[in-house]
């Protein structure tokens, strides 16, 4: 939960030093980083689903624990060797794209992980895509607009809307759309087994609604922040003097400067979704990445635990390595090694 | 003395009338009641300390004004438009094509997302005039690339990062030229530009003001690069017009007790004088008083003066606002301005001595081998433009940078790198004066604990009443009264800011003051009591002080000796008197020829456009004219 | 006139007095009095309530899922057939104190290994910054379930790991509020003095922090109480039959139809107090930029105030 809108000043290193290819020393620096800040992930992971417990298995199968379960688990998660060992045999193991075995339906973790993790990427993205969508438009209409009524109406409402629970957000809207007043969406959203979440989008309206209300205020402040500041400099005020059209400032001159901030932000909100879809999935019993890492963590599943965190981490670096890259190359500034 | 003025006989390029501009809902002004014409080919400075309306009146011409401000009344007129008043439709088929405007930092007013050619081209697109292909268009801007000596393909595919600030500058020039505008309007085009960069433009100016027969309205504080330029002189206080007149007459016979104090608080590259600050600050809008806004500052006033504002005697081409005008006659040396007292006999022990000194910034080597020694009592000027490694010599020495090696003997001792490596005593008795006073005092203390704070440091055996005590005395030392004790930094003007950064500094009794371009941010009349500041308490404490600063004018006031450094290397040293007025070293006569004088304004050919365009700038001496 | 007034009202005034100067204007203007109203009555009913509930958090009154009104009380009945209105009463104080536990403890770990990297630099920032990455490469509320995982629902594991949740988020942005103060003139003077770092620190450096530390905290106040309501929510913070905003929302929402105040009070009562923390926050953040803005720039001619 990384948003941080009340300061727009969102770092970028872009600490490419002299040579060459300064984007490609940058991707090769930030990709290093985030090869070890995945490796202390692990360690963190590994350290708190394993190590702390105490006796692992016992906690893991509870006190009713059958000496015969207690065995197979202890196997299973290499208990009985030291703990470097048992952290090697992991951590070798999911390079080799093998990460074990669910402890509780002995399913293969990548079969059983990957059909949520792509429920879940089909909700983030398109909740990625309709807010930005909505937050560009309508943050540089507020801009044009700035301090009219329409302005400060929306401005009120999106600083209120920017600071609501997504699982109260997901009953209200579940309240409204689904079993109260209008009743056009399911509310729940299981799926039979086998079956993608695309071949039934009805099921994904309102958890992307959900999604959509916490999310898109964010991106309409900051691109709305991010456009007044352009429009206050004085480049516009001198495209202003060259007798330019108002289109043409507010859409060749100041948004082009506005666009980075914002796409920082968009970022940092894909980031908040990665978290968000936790509560948002349990809500609506949506098959994702979410609701798994919730009934594992009930279940003490601690192979499926690993895993899912240690993706959504990878993800994060991918991630913000990619959101670096888009900043860089649409602002030409920075581009040059300082 | 150019004072005879030529018949008009073509239209003006424009025409200013009772322009008034301020706050639209308590009509307070900021500009009051201007007139001025401009005619083609004619350059008009216009001059004035910050907050005294200059930039709000020079985009007043473009019937502008920044967000807050509105044009209460008054009229521009181009040919027979009016632009007051004009839909903004309307206006913007003047902007950028009948008037065109030269900001102050082409770095922040040109779009950094956009390539140099899509902003020329899309200025020349908006007023496409005749030209209908996109080859007329490209063709007009590499011509205007040229006319401003820009390379005309890398420039259009630049960004404006990737240009040099004189390269930007041009840029906007360029911008502003390429509809082949009647007027220009230039708000302190060449501020921040080192002199060889500037001497560049303004030529550049000059020549395009020849070429398009185009009016140049020019505006800046700094009164030689006007008496460079201009041709006629226009002086702005508190929002009026308090005098206006021909550049020779203005600029070296003023009739305004506050254009004379502008020239009084000018630095001269030629003598040594002692600079005379204006006290006080001009006032702010809505604070404007019932008589003459000069009149607080005024050595001239009488009661009279308070009663009603003065009306502007005299024309559009020569006139004053003022009841005790001092007489056209009088020329500068009788305006008053002090001789500066001899040199000081350079003591015999130096203070500092610096040997083989040489700094890096990480791979790259900034300072090669300097030596040189500080005299005890005595100031040492460095200077150099941007990028000669002047500050991070100051840094060395402050301990601020410590990649350094070679020797720097203070007394008996050899000066550490890092100041924790150094003694309690060097610490004490080396401070730093920095240039910006804007970041050099903590915004959440007052002033009596910004100079409390080195007490502190090192002064742990004085009780809290004796602390007071030198704090109150440090005060007064740099002319601030106890009423700033509680005053906090956003309170301050800058000049007040760098009185504090300075108190703060003697307050520690120091042997050695570094003072880093400590002027350089403040307005002419304020960097005039700056300096004079720093020689008074030269004079009471023998402090040496080691005066870093870019601007060669200020050295003559304030230096003994002079070192001059150009990319890390010592090219010239000695007195002052022996560096400016027999410089050796190419180097340092290039920069002395590049310096703006006052005196250019008498040497300024009457307006007459068949002598313009023959007018070839005489061939500066190397030494000091001698003809004053 | 009106513009010389109000410079001189403002420099009549005594400035820059940190935060409490800061609290003081926010409240000055309408959005910090509604985010503060919000607040304060948020907290008054979760610190109040338990003393004058009619009944006890876990005792049985009515059928489950009752209507309101009558017997079966002001909000109808729970799941179980407990009082909402009571259980509403009793579920506030515990939160919100945990909240504020946590986010205190966040901000104050996350703000001083931000000082100390951004001060130091060299291999303690690589360090701590390092450190601050891994914290932040898991989601905030995927970090929290994790830790909470570990050893079962203690209440103190809730904090520690919300707290170790914000720290990280807290570090980065002061981070780069530290370095820039750092850079400042007034700061070197300081160095250049030889002035031992804690004190550097002390006086110079934290006093021009408290603005943004105060802003952040806001925010980071709002996603605690977001992050504990969601543990509690999802099982892992306190455990039924107590009575938790969390945990009410999530017991009764099989009830949404027959009565939908034992899922909708607790709810409103959470959003109030979300829209007033980040209401009043953003009036800070206000007044704080504002001051940073009444510093005029160098001899630019442009320093007119604006009416």
């Amino acid at each position: 939960m990384t948003l941080t809108l009340l300061n727009p000043e969102f770092q970028v290193n872009a600490t490419a030093s002299s040579g060459s290819h300064p984007i490609l020393r940058m991707i090769a620096r930030r990709l290093g980083l985030g090869v070890i800040t995945v490796w202390v992930v692990t360690l963190v992971v590994y350290w708190a689903t394993m190590v702390l417990p105490g006796d692992a298995a016992t906690a893991i199968l509870g006190q009713s624990a059958t000496p015969e379960r207690l065995a197979a688990l202890t196997r299973a998660l290499h208990l009985d060797e030291s703990p470097v060992s048992a952290y090697w045999h992991w951590v070798t193991g999911i390079l080799s794209g093998d990460p074990g075995i669910s402890l509780v339906n002995g399913q293969e973790v990548v079969s059983l992980a990957f059909p949520r993790i792509l429920n879940s990427a089909v909700l983030v993205i398109v909740a990625t895509l309709l807010s930005t969508l909505i937050g560009i438009s309508l943050g540089v209409v507020l801009a044009r607009r700035r301090d009219t009524v329409f302005d400060h109406a929306t401005s009120g409402v999106t600083l209120a809307a920017s600071a609501l629970p997504e699982f109260i957000v997901a009953i209200f809207v579940i309240l409204l759309l689904s079993v109260k007043v209008f009743h056009w969406f399911p509310s729940v959203s299981t799926l039979n087994p086998g079956e993608h979440i695309w071949n039934e989008p009805s099921k994904m309206m309102l958890p992307v609604l959900t999604l959509l209300i916490v999310v898109t205020p964010y991106a309409i402040r900051m691109m709305r922040a991010a456009m007044i500041e352009a429009l206050n400099t004085e480049y516009v005020e001198l495209a202003e003097l060259k007798g330019l059209t108002s289109r043409r400032i507010l859409l060749r001159h100041a948004m082009p400067n506005a666009l980075a901030p914002t796409i920082a932000v968009i970022g940092l909100n894909i980031l908040y979704l990665a978290g968000g879809i936790v509560l948002v999935e349990t809500v609506f019993n949506y098959p994702g990445l979410g609701q798994e890492l919730v009934d594992s963590v009930n279940n003490r599943d601690v192979p499926v635990i690993q895993f899912l965190v240690l993706f959504l981490a990878v993800f994060y670096v991918v991630l913000n390595i990619l959101i670096d890259l888009v900043v860089l190359l649409i602002t030409p500034r920075r581009r040059v090694s300082r | 003395m150019t004072t005879n003025i030529p018949t008009r006989v073509e239209a003006a390029a424009i025409d200013v009338e009772g322009l008034t501009i301020g706050f639209p809902r308590s009509k307070t002004p900021v500009v009051f009641d201007v007139s001025l014409s401009v005619q083609p080919g004619e350059v008009l400075g216009i001059v004035g300390e910050s907050g005294c309306g200059k930039t709000t009146l020079g985009l007043g011409l473009l019937a502008y004004t920044r967000p807050g401000l509105e044009i209460l009344g008054g009229s521009v007129r181009i040919g027979d438009v009016d632009l007051v008043g004009l839909p903004v439709k309307r206006l913007r088929e003047f902007r950028g094509n009948a008037v065109s405007y030269v900001p102050q930092d082409p770095a922040s007013a040109l779009n950094p997302a956009l390539r140099i050619g899509v902003q020329l081209r899309e200025t020349l697109q908006a007023h496409p005039g005749g030209m209908t292909s996109g080859e007329d268009v490209s063709a007009r801007v590499n011509e205007v690339l040229e006319e401003v000596s820009l390379p005309v393909d890398r420039t259009l595919r630049s960004y404006p990062h990737q240009l040099s600030g004189g390269q930007q500058q041009r840029v906007a020039i360029a911008m502003a030229v390429v509809c082949r505008p009647r007027l220009i309007v230039m708000d302190e085009p060449t501020t921040g530009l080192d002199v060889s960069t500037q001497r560049q433009i303004l030529r550049t100016v000059r020549r395009l003001n020849d070429e398009y027969n185009c009016a140049v309205v020019y505006v800046s504080h700094d009164l030689p690069v006007v008496a460079e330029i201009a041709d006629r002189v226009l002086v702005m206080y508190a929002g009026r017009v308090v005098e206006q007149g021909p550049a020779g007459h203005v600029l070296i016979a003023p009739s305004h007790p506050y254009s004379v104090g502008l020239l009084k608080a000018a630095p001269s590259l030629d003598h040594a004088q002692r600079l005379v600050g204006i006290s006080g600050n001009p006032p702010r809008p809505g604070a404007w008083p019932a008589g003459c806004s000069f009149a607080d500052r005024c050595s001239r006033v009488t009661p009279e003066c308070r009663e009603s504002v003065p009306d502007l005697v005299g024309d559009r081409e020569v006139g004053v606002r003022c009841l005790h005008p001092i007489p056209p006659t009088t020329n500068a040396a009788s305006v008053g301005i002090p001789a500066a007292p001899p040199a000081a006999t350079p003591a015999v022990a130096p203070v500092l001595e610096v040997t083989g000194l040489r700094a890096n910034y990480g791979s790259s080597a900034v300072l090669h081998n300097l030596a040189f020694t500080i005299d005890a009592g005595s100031t040492l000027a460095i200077v150099g433009e941007s990028g000669s490694g002047k500050t991070t010599l100051a840094r060395c020495l402050s301990g601020l940078h410590t990649d350094w090696t070679g020797t720097v003997s203070y007394g008996q001792q050899s000066l550490a790198a890092a100041p924790s490596n150094r003694t309690v005593d060097q610490r004490r008795s080396i401070q730093y004066v920095f240039q910006n006073p804007y970041g050099a005092l903590n915004p959440r203390k007052s002033t009596a604990e910004i100079l409390e704070a080195p007490l502190l440091e090192f002064r742990k055996d004085l009780s809290r009443s004796q602390r007071r005590e030198l704090v109150a005395q440090a005060l007064s030392d740099v002319s601030l009264g106890t009423a700033f004790l509680d005053r906090y930094p956003f309170q301050l003007s800058g000049g007040e800011r760098q009185r504090v950064a300075i108190g703060r500094a003697l307050i520690l009794e120091p042997d050695l003051l570094i003072c880093d371009e400590v002027t350089a941010a403040l307005d002419l009349s304020v960097q005039a009591a700056i300096v004079e500041q720093l020689r008074k308490v030269q004079d009471q404490r023998g402090v040496s002080i080691l005066f870093i600063t870019h601007n060669l004018a200020v050295v003559r006031s304030i230096a003994d000796s002079c070192l001059v450094l150009s990319k890390g290397k010592i090219v010239e040293r000695g007195t002052v008197e022996k560096v400016l007025n027999d410089p050796q070293d190419p180097y340092t006569i290039g920069l002395l020829r590049d310096v703006p004088r006052l005196g250019d304004a008498l040497q300024r050919p009457s307006r007459d456009n068949a002598v313009r365009h023959s007018y070839v700038p005489p061939p500066r001496p190397e030494g000091p004219p001698q003809d004053r | 006139m009106p513009l010389s007034d109000k410079r001189q009202s403002k420099t009549a005034k005594a400035p820059h007095r940190g935060i409490r100067r800061n609290l003081h204007d926010a409240l000055g203007t309408g959005r910090g009095q509604f985010g503060f109203a919000l607040v304060a009555l948020v907290v008054l009913v979760a610190v109040v309530g338990p003393f004058v509930a009619p009944h006890s958090a876990v005792e049985f009154t009515t059928a489950p899922y009752a209507s309101p009104g009558g017997r079966n009380g002001f909000l109808g009945g729970d799941t179980l057939g407990r009082d909402v209105f009571s259980r509403v009463l009793h579920g506030g104080w515990v939160l919100l104190l945990l909240a504020a536990t946590a986010t205190l403890a966040g901000v104050v770990v996350g703000a001083m290994l931000a000082v100390v990297a951004a001060y130091r630099g060299g291999w303690v920032e690589t360090l701590i910054m390092r450190g601050v990455d891994v914290g932040l490469a898991v989601p905030q509320m995927v970090l929290a379930l994790l830790l909470v995982s570990v050893s079962g629902a203690s209440l103190w594991l809730v904090v520690f790991a919300v707290a170790s949740s914000q720290g990280p988020q807290v570090a980065r942005v002061m981070y780069s509020s530290t370095q820039d103060i750092v850079e400042r003139d007034y700061v070197k003077v300081a160095r250049m003095w030889g002035t031992p770092s804690l004190k550097v620190v002390r006086r110079e450096v934290l006093p021009n922090l408290m603005s943004p530390l105060m802003v952040d905290a806001g925010i980071r106040l709002s996603f605690s109480i977001i992050i504990v309501a969601g543990l509690a929510f999802l099982g892992f913070g306190r455990q039924p039959p107590a009575a938790d905003w969390g945990v009410m929302i999530n017991e009764n929402r099989l009830g949404l139809l027959t009565n939908p105040w034992g899922v909708i009070a607790p709810a409103i009562l959470l959003i109030l107090l979300a829209i007033g923390a980040n209401t009043f926050t953003d009036a800070i953040a206000r007044t704080t930029l504002s001051e940073s803005q009444s510093e005029p720039e160098p001899t630019a001619d442009t320093a007119v105030p604006s009416e």
